[in-house]
């Protein structure tokens, strides 16, 4: 119970957390910004990595087939998104050299 | 040793939180932008390294490991190419499928932990369907975001008879599911069939969510269901008690929400009468019968009145991206900027399908910062202003959401184009706006047209100005 009540908590905090971080943002910033953020989310990464493993080690062919889906799906999600997000800063950044 | 190594992976996945963290306080500043990526990538790695030595995973070796590497490798390669491939101009729909793959990655999360688990407690049960139900929204939902804004589907906006009542019952039927899988013990057929409804209500949910919702809405949804799948993250770290996906996910979900309210506020709208109202779809379409015409003008005439002007304000919308007209607007900025006129952009937060898609747009053909003005900054010199280009926007200029109560536009900040002493609206025909509105701006007596391709007008006022 002390485990679930620990992490809970830590849900809370991140939560506001996050309404703290991004208060002011200038506007050309949003479509970066939710396209970064949408990278994070990819970190169910972890998560499709670690039921992986446990359905492999318990020989359980459906969840060993739907956590390989997950793992290709998140690693999209990361990769394309940073991917992009990083390009589209950089247009910003080569406009700003020149000034 | 496994003591030291748990006590490794758990500052590891610390690190790894606080990278993230760094990392979107300095997206959120312009000249740090990139670097606040760059962060949370980098934390990205190491959750990723770190999680390979789990205990579970370790046990896994080498087969686990395998099809690990396997899978990242494939989703690496698509995600990459993609990401290098697409144009700017199609920048909102990927991210909105990439939202969405996030989405069915936790959805499927929360199946595997399912088929892996012999026996759930009641807490993992409930955040295990709560993950599912989250996951699965994200999902459907931004796959028919995707559809809508890349034209392939769903393009019309879709009415449903009595939708919230169908969406309420959904919510419900899934709710009942996570009750039922949560506190009926065992993997019983019971609890399967808990699992099933919760996911097939959610999935169809997420359909009927956002199949209703009209595109010019759509910048709104896709950073609302980013923030859902940042929290079906959340809950998927709860249900398998990992630390680092709670942190993110949760902080994702939260700074989307914020997002997502910062949007509405643009708009002048909840958040509640975008989900439960249906405004695309029952639009008024009355206001049409002012009588008045348009006028036309030729490429000509409109260089004449360019050229004689001292102050210029472009009003982007989604038509500029359409046309991919970003770069011929910028040489005809400095061709008027040449002619010694001020030169100014004037970009509404909710112009085109995302928020700041047109001051991505516009920095891809390196029009200076300073030029970039909102709103709030240009309105007032909007009446000192000699023409003014609306370039394929419609709503954000549309005079109707100042003064006529009855148009579905009502109490929506816009750019007060008809303020200025002459209005040019590039525009590819006579049809309404996205959101199927009229604009009276269009019908105004010192607003002309300028009908045809936005790229190809544009590029012939530049070589008008050559031709001097």
């Amino acid at each position: 119970m002390g485990e679930i009540m620990l992490l809970i908590f830590v849900f809370v905090i991140a939560g506001f957390l996050g309404v703290e971080l991004i208060s002011k943002v200038p506007s050309q910033l949003h479509t970066p910004l939710m396209s970064g953020t949408n990278a994070i989310s990819g970190i169910t990464i972890v998560g499709a990595i670690s039921a992986t493993a446990i359905a492999v080690n318990s020989d359980g062919w459906l969840g060993t087939v739907m956590g390989f889906l997950a793992i290709v799906f998140a690693t999209i999600n990361v990769i394309g998104g940073y991917l992009v997000t990083d390009r589209m800063l950089g247009m910003f950044k080569k406009k700003e050299e020149k000034k | 040793m496994t003591e030291i190594l748990n006590a490794g992976i758990t500052v590891l996945y610390m690190i790894s939180a606080v990278l993230f963290i760094r990392g979107i306080k300095l997206l959120g500043k312009a000249d740090t932008a990139r670097k606040g990526n760059t962060l949370s990538a980098v934390g990205m790695l190491i959750a990723v390294i770190t999680v390979l030595f789990e205990k579970d995973v370790l046990a896994s070796f080498p087969l686990g490991y395998g099809l690990i590497l396997l899978a990242v490798v494939i989703g690496a390669v698509i995600g990459a190419v993609w990401a290098k491939k697409v144009e700017m101009t199609g920048m909102p729909q990927l991210v909105a499928l990439f939202n969405g793959f996030g989405g069915l990655s936790s959805l499927l999360v929360a199946l595997t932990q399912y088929v892996n688990t012999e026996e759930a407690k009641p807490f993992e049960g409930i955040t295990l369907g709560l993950t599912i139900a989250i996951g699965a929204i994200a999902f459907t939902g931004s796959v028919v975001a995707w559809g809508k804004l890349s034209g392939k589907m769903f393009k019309k906006s879709v009415t449903i008879p009595a939708k919230n009542a169908l969406n309420a019952c959904l919510a419900i039927v899934g709710l009942i599911g996570i009750c039922i899988y949560a506190f009926s013990g065992l993997n019983s057929s019971l609890g399967l069939i808990g699992i099933i409804a919760v996911t097939a209500a959610y999935l169809i949910l997420g359909f009927t969510m956002v199949v209703t919702i009209g595109g010019g809405d759509m910048p709104v949804i896709i950073s609302l269901l980013n923030a859902f799948s940042g929290l079906a993250a959340a809950f998927a770290g709860l249900a398998i008690a990992n630390s680092v996906l709670v942190v993110s996910g949760c902080l994702v979900g939260t700074s989307g929400l914020i997002l997502t309210l910062i949007m509405c506020k643009a708009m002048n709208r909840t958040l509640y009468s975008l989900l439960f109202g249906s405004f695309g779809a029952s639009a008024s379409k009355k206001g049409a019968g002012s009588g008045k015409e348009p006028k036309a003008m030729s490429v000509e005439d409109a260089y004449l009145i360019l050229e004689a002007a001292s102050s210029v304000v472009f009003i982007p919308g989604y038509g500029m991206a359409v046309a991919q007209a970003q770069h011929s607007v910028k040489e005809l900025a400095d061709k008027l900027e040449e002619n010694g006129a001020e030169v100014n952009f004037a970009i509404h937060p909710v112009a085109g399908r995302m928020p700041g898609h047109m001051n991505v747009l516009l920095a891809e053909a390196n029009v200076p910062y300073e030029q970039l003005k909102t709103a709030d900054e240009m309105n007032p010199q909007m009446s000192n202003t000699d023409v003014a280009i609306v370039i394929g926007a419609n709503d954000v200029v549309n005079p109707s959401a100042l003064d006529d109560e009855t148009s579905p536009l009502y109490g929506m900040p816009i750019i007060n184009a008809f303020e200025a002493r002459t209005v040019f609206v590039l525009k590819r025909g006579k049809g309404a706006g996205f959101s199927g509105v009229e604009n009276p701006l269009f019908t105004n007596d010192n607003t002309v047209m300028l009908y045809g391709d936005a790229k190809q007008t544009v590029s012939a006022l530049v070589s008008e100005f050559d031709d001097v």
